[in-house]
Order: structure tokens, then sequence, then C-alpha cells
């Protein structure tokens, strides 16, 4: 038996979950970008029902409510990676995801949005919820479907906006020279 | 092939050799200056080499590859203490320092800002001083400077090309009755002084890929080496400057890309690591003679740190404006730069257009903040248009750079940056608040941010140069008032920190130091 559990420990250690979905919109500029509809991401330490709890969380700190989880999946895998690094991150990550459960009658995710907020608030201040936020703040805003999202255009701007649209703007009247300088051709 | 493979070389017990600390605006431009004079130079950088073709196109790559992120320590009532315990400052730690990050606005010193005790009186808590020079002294030096940068607006260089974030600006520019334009800045139009046009990347402060923007990595460091008369030596940690028993210095320690301690002789050496690392320098080599470190009999050195009055406004409008296309920073309005104490504070400030990605706008727009009203915030970024405001603040001698208890991987102290805003950075930057606020609105704001200080870009004064030896560090040619052969040769000389970004007048100080350095070998006095 102890072999049988100590084997059944290790492979729970090795082997982490896995988070799913399906993109809520089915247009939109995250949509034009996804090869597929549906979604997955693999964790290495992480258990999928930690990974779904993590990200919930994500959510609730930071709330785009038409942004797609695909998007917030960024910060459970960005958290996996520390927890993979890190036991004391591991360990903050499942203490803290069983003690929403636990406040919850075992079950934080059937709680509605702002139960869930009534939940967690009380933490803001906790270890827990600053490794979350800390981590979300980086990996929510630094890739490219949130780039996508929010309109950023990221590395697109290696090329240049000289000849697309860095004075695109309309809805303003166009400065005038000299104050508004020249195109590099333009002669004074 | 390295810019360094070419170069001369110099040994180790060469003391006829000047060795200079840092490459940056005032190092990487003292060097050219003295090797172009036949002066045989070493200069050591911390920092590895990036070239242009290293940059990359992503805010937290490019500040996990350039950034200064050795340990330094906080205390303070300043907010970043709280918000960047460990990064008070946002410099570069490469080859280029800080020029290789900085956004290319030149602007000149004000003649009254130069004379800041005389035209503003004493200030409570504050240690304000005169320079000891004047624009005037400084004028030709400025002219110099701006041809070689090539500063737009200025020796009938085209001002660049306004972006969208520079029309949100001139229209609320033009609703509250000010005046503005794209700025002077040290980015070419059109090609000139060896340097592309700027193409409108965005990018400034992740290094300029096609060298449209000044910098000593691809400026006064190649033609240095050029001369046959520099050599550079990236990854040279300097630890500590020693001197001989007349109280000259002599040599630099410094580790190496290895590791290993090295030694280089030294006639004359110029300390430019910036306005945190030269203070700490200068206290980590302490000694018998000097017990509270080179240069510091007045026990100025660390003291009067200046970071200036900073702050942003970010504000969203219902039509996009997308503002992180092109030039970050080209778009000024010096209407509020003058000294106006109707206003409730003495010095001025500039609004200067600027712009974050993506990640950054994140990062800064309220550290530590989370919830609803940040994320609508985030939901409106292609609808946003941003400034900084930038103005003087008050130099107080408790403000300082000092050693602190943490050690780095060499085991030598870090710097512990220690600020509390003065009453008149405080009042200043809700004055800068309002106006930058009130501007935005007069072009139909929805909302309007009030982002409060990033970590330091601007970092002066440590250093001050001063008229009399008790009041400061060094003379007006950054020569330290104790050791005749240290030169101080950054934004640490400043003895006030006048309101506007200070590339410019550290790179002019520079050129006339070299002149001065030149002068007193010649004379053999040094």
């Amino acid at each position: 038996m102890l072999s049988t559990t100590l084997s059944r420990r290790v492979f729970l250690k090795s082997s982490g979950g896995v988070i799913v979905g399906t993109l809520a919109f089915a247009t939109g500029p995250i949509a034009l970008i996804a090869p597929t509809r549906s979604w997955a991401m693999s964790l290495d330490t992480l258990d999928s029902h930690q990974g779904e709890m993590l990200l919930a969380v994500a959510r609730q700190i930071f709330p785009h409510s038409d942004l797609e989880d695909a998007v917030y999946a960024y910060v459970v895998k960005d958290l996996d990676r520390m927890a993979s690094e890190d036991d004391a991150v591991h360990a903050l990550l499942s203490d803290g995801v069983a003690s929403l459960d636990d406040q919850a009658d075992g079950d934080w995710l059937a709680l509605d949005d702002d139960a869930r907020m009534a939940v967690l608030e009380p933490m803001a201040e906790s270890d827990f919820f600053e490794q979350i936020r800390a981590n979300a703040v980086v990996s929510l805003y630094d890739n490219d479907l949130a780039f996508a999202h929010f309109g950023y255009q990221g590395e697109e701007g290696d090329a240049g906006y000289l000849r697309n649209g860095f004075n695109d703007l309309t809805w303003l009247p166009d400065p005038p020279q000299p104050e508004g300088g020249y195109l590099p051709g333009e002669d004074t | 092939m390295a810019m360094t493979d070419n170069q001369a070389t110099f040994d180790h017990d060469d003391e006829s050799v000047v060795v200079i600390i840092g490459s940056g605006a005032g190092g990487g431009t003292l060097a050219n200056e003295l090797a172009q004079q036949g002066i045989d130079v070493v200069v050591l950088e911390a920092g590895a080499i990036h070239t242009r073709g290293d940059f990359v196109a992503d805010e937290w790559a490019a500040f996990s590859q350039l950034s200064w992120l050795d340990g330094r320590t906080t205390s303070g009532s300043f907010r970043l203490a709280r918000d960047f315990p460990n990064l008070p400052a946002w410099i570069v730690k490469s080859v280029g320092g800080t020029t290789v990050h900085w956004a290319g606005a030149s602007l000149r010193i004000q003649p009254h800002e130069f004379e800041a005790l005389s035209h503003y009186g004493e200030v409570a808590d504050a240690n304000l001083q005169d320079w000891p020079l004047s624009y005037d002294d400084l004028a030709p030096y400025y002219d110099n400077a701006e041809k070689r940068m090539g500063v737009t607006r200025t020796h009938g260089n085209k001002g660049l090309p306004g972006n969208n974030n520079f029309k949100v600006m001139y229209a609320g520019a033009q609703k509250l009755g000010y005046s503005c334009n794209t700025g002077h800045m040290a980015i070419n139009t059109v090609s000139g002084n060896g340097r592309a046009a700027c193409q409108q990347r965005g990018f400034c402060f992740q290094g300029c890929s096609t060298g449209a923007k000044w910098s000593t990595l691809y400026t006064e460091l190649p033609a240095a080496i050029e001369t046959g008369h520099m050599e550079l030596r990236p990854e040279s940690q300097v630890a500590r400057i020693e001197h001989d028993d007349s109280g000259k210095v002599t040599a630099v320690v410094y580790f190496d890309a290895d590791g290993n301690e090295q030694r280089q002789q030294a006639r004359i050496v110029a300390v430019a690591g910036n306005s945190i690392e030269t203070p700490r320098l200068l206290l980590n080599s302490e000694s018998a003679m000097f017990p509270d470190g080179l240069a510091n009999g007045s026990g100025q050195v660390g003291r009067n740190y200046m970071r200036h009055m900073t702050g942003s406004v970010y504000a969203t409008f219902d039509e996009p404006v997308h503002m992180y296309r092109g030039t970050t920073m080209a778009g000024i309005i010096a209407d509020e730069s003058g000294h106006d104490p109707a206003r409730g504070f003495v010095g001025g400030y500039e609004m200067e257009t600027l712009s974050l990605g993506l990640p950054f706008m994140a990062a800064f727009l309220d550290p530590g903040a989370w919830g609803h009203k940040f994320t609508n915030a985030l939901d409106q970024y292609d609808h946003m248009a941003g400034m900084w405001l930038v103005g003087e603040d008050m130099p107080r001698e408790t403000n300082r750079i000092t050693l602190s208890e943490t050690k780095d991987s060499h085991g030598l102290p870090v710097a512990n940056v220690h600020y509390d805003d003065h009453p008149n950075d405080v009042a200043m930057r809700e004055h800068a608040y309002r106006q930058g606020s009130n501007l935005y609105k007069a072009v139909g704001a929805h909302d309007v941010y009030e982002v409060p200080p990033y970590p330091s870009t601007h970092n002066l004064g440590t250093c001050r140069m001063s008229e009399k030896a008790e009041e400061g560090v060094c003379n007006s040619y950054g020569q330290s008032h104790e050791i005749p052969n240290l030169f101080i040769s950054d934004g640490s000389q400043f003895t006030t920190s006048a309101a506007e970004n200070p590339t410019l007048t550290i790179v002019s100080l520079a050129i006339r130091q070299a002149e001065h350095i030149g002068e007193l070998m010649k004379e053999g006095t040094v």
C-alpha cells in the first residue's frame, strides 16, 4: 500500500492538470487570431480544479467582462510555472484555493460573481491574493491575445508606424506647421 | 563583429590613462571628447554590449535586457518606496547607459534656473543654491551638444511629425491657451549625423533599433574607438577607487565579466555611474585618509538627491487614439515651466507627451490596484492619450543616497535611496495634475487618470557642483573640491534639478569638462 500511495503521490506531483474552454465570442479580435474556438492549457504542477479556481480568481481581481477566459488562462500558466519552481508558492496557492472552497461549502466556483467576491475580498491583503494579483498584472496584459483584445499592436510596431497610422487620428484637426512638424520628405 | 574588436587596448598598470566609469550621456561623451584630443581613455561599463540589432519591441523583455536590476533599497515617504521598493530608478545597465532608454527630449535649462536660490529665495527645508556657472557659460556647449545630437527645432533641424498622441495634446493646448509643438528631440526627422530617420516605432524606451535617436552606444563610443585612444571594457563593475598618500586617486578596482578583481591604474578618474551609483562608489571607496568616502569632506556626497517632480495624466476619449504609435515624447508644452510663485510653488514644470504599451500601462497605471476602476481604464487603452509631467524638485540634504545593509553579489553595500516629497513638490504635482486633466477635459475626455511617479529616470544632484567647497562636492567643471584628479561627469553634478529633462545638460557639461581636463593635462596640473 505504501508504495502505491507513494507512486500515486509522485504521479500527482509530476503531472498537473489541464484547463479547457471555448471562446465566448465567435467574432472579435481574439476569434480572428485563434486557430480554433476551443482551447486547452496544460499545467505542470497545479491540478485542474486549482487551475479553474485560479482563473476565476484572476477574473475577479481584474474583471474585464468581455475578455475571453483563454486570456486569463495565461495567468494560470504563469502561476503554474511559479508553483513548479517554488514549493512555497505551490503551497500558498493550494492552501488559498482550499480556503476559498472551505468558505463556500466546498465549492467556491458554484457561487455567483458577487458571492465569489464576498469570499475573496476579505483576503485582499493576504499573500495568496497578492501572489495572484502581482503575477496577473503582468501575465494577463503581456500576450498576443490581450494585445488583440485591448487594441495594442505590440511587435507590429517594430517596422514603424511612419507609413502605417502613427498620425491617422482624424477626429481632431491636424495641428499646423511648424508646430506639428514635418514628415521626412516634407519641405519646410 | 563587436564594436570593441579592433579597439586600442591599454595595460592595467598604465598610469597615464583617464579612467571613466560609465558610458552613458556623461561618460560616453567625455570619453569621445578626450579621445578626440588624443588623450588615452579606458571606459569601464558595468553593463554588457547590446547593439541596435539586439533591441526588442517588447516592453518586459527589453526591461529585462537593459535595466539596472541589481539590488537597491528605498526609504522615505515617496510612493515609489511602497510601489517599487527595490526599483527606485528605471535606468540602464548596458553599454550606452541610459542614453539607450531615454526618450530623446533635449531641453536647455533656463537662465533663471541656474540661479535658483537668488531667483526663488530661501525655501524652508530645501537646500537651494545657485549653480557655480551661468547659462551663458554653458550656452556654447549647448550649441555643440545640440548639433552633434541633431536636436529638432535647433540649428535648422525640422521638428518631428506629430503622432496621434500629439494631436490630442495640441488640441487641448489650444483650448487652454498654451503653445505646443513636437519638441526639441535628439531624434532625426530626416537622416543625418550618420543616423537614420525616425520610423515612428514607438519603442524609444526599449532601445532605438534604427538609431534615429541619439545614444552614445552608436555615436560617441564608436567615434572614440575610431581614434585609437579609447578602450571600452563592458561588464566591468567598479568596486572602489584607490588613492595615494598625497590624496590623489591612482587606480580603479573592478570586477570583470568573469567576476575576477582587476585594478586599472589611472592619471585621472571620472565617475559617471548616474546619481545613484556615483555616490555609492565614492562612499564605498572610504579609506583611513577619507573615512567618509572620497571627495566627501563637505559631507555632501549622496545628499540633495533629486528625481524631478513627476507624474502622468492619461485620459480616455470616444474616438480611438492609439497613443503608442510613434515617437514616445515628441510633444511639449512649456508654458508652465517658468517661475511664478502665484501658483503656490517655486520653479516650474514641462508637460510632454508620453505613452506606454499595454504591458507597462498595466504595471504603472496604479501600482497595487485591482478591480473595476483599474480594468475600466485598460478597457479603453486604445482610446487613451497621455502626458508626462516633469518639473523642478527641491534639493534636500535629507534626500540622499547612503550605503545599505544589503550587499551585492560582490559583497559591496548597495545604495539606499531615501526621498521625501517636499511640500513644494507636492503643490507642483497637484497643479500639474490639474492642468493636465483640464487639458484633456477640454478635448472631451471621458475618464482622466492621475498616475503616480514611475521609478526615476532622472536621478540628479548627489555630488552637486558648488562655488564653495564646503557646500558641495565639485566645482563647475565637475572637478572634485577635495581631490584634483577626481571628476564627476554625470547628472550627480546638478546643483538644482531645473524643470528640464537633464540629458542635454549632462552632455553639454561633459563637453565643457573634457575641454577643461585637456587644458589641465597640458598644464600638468593633474
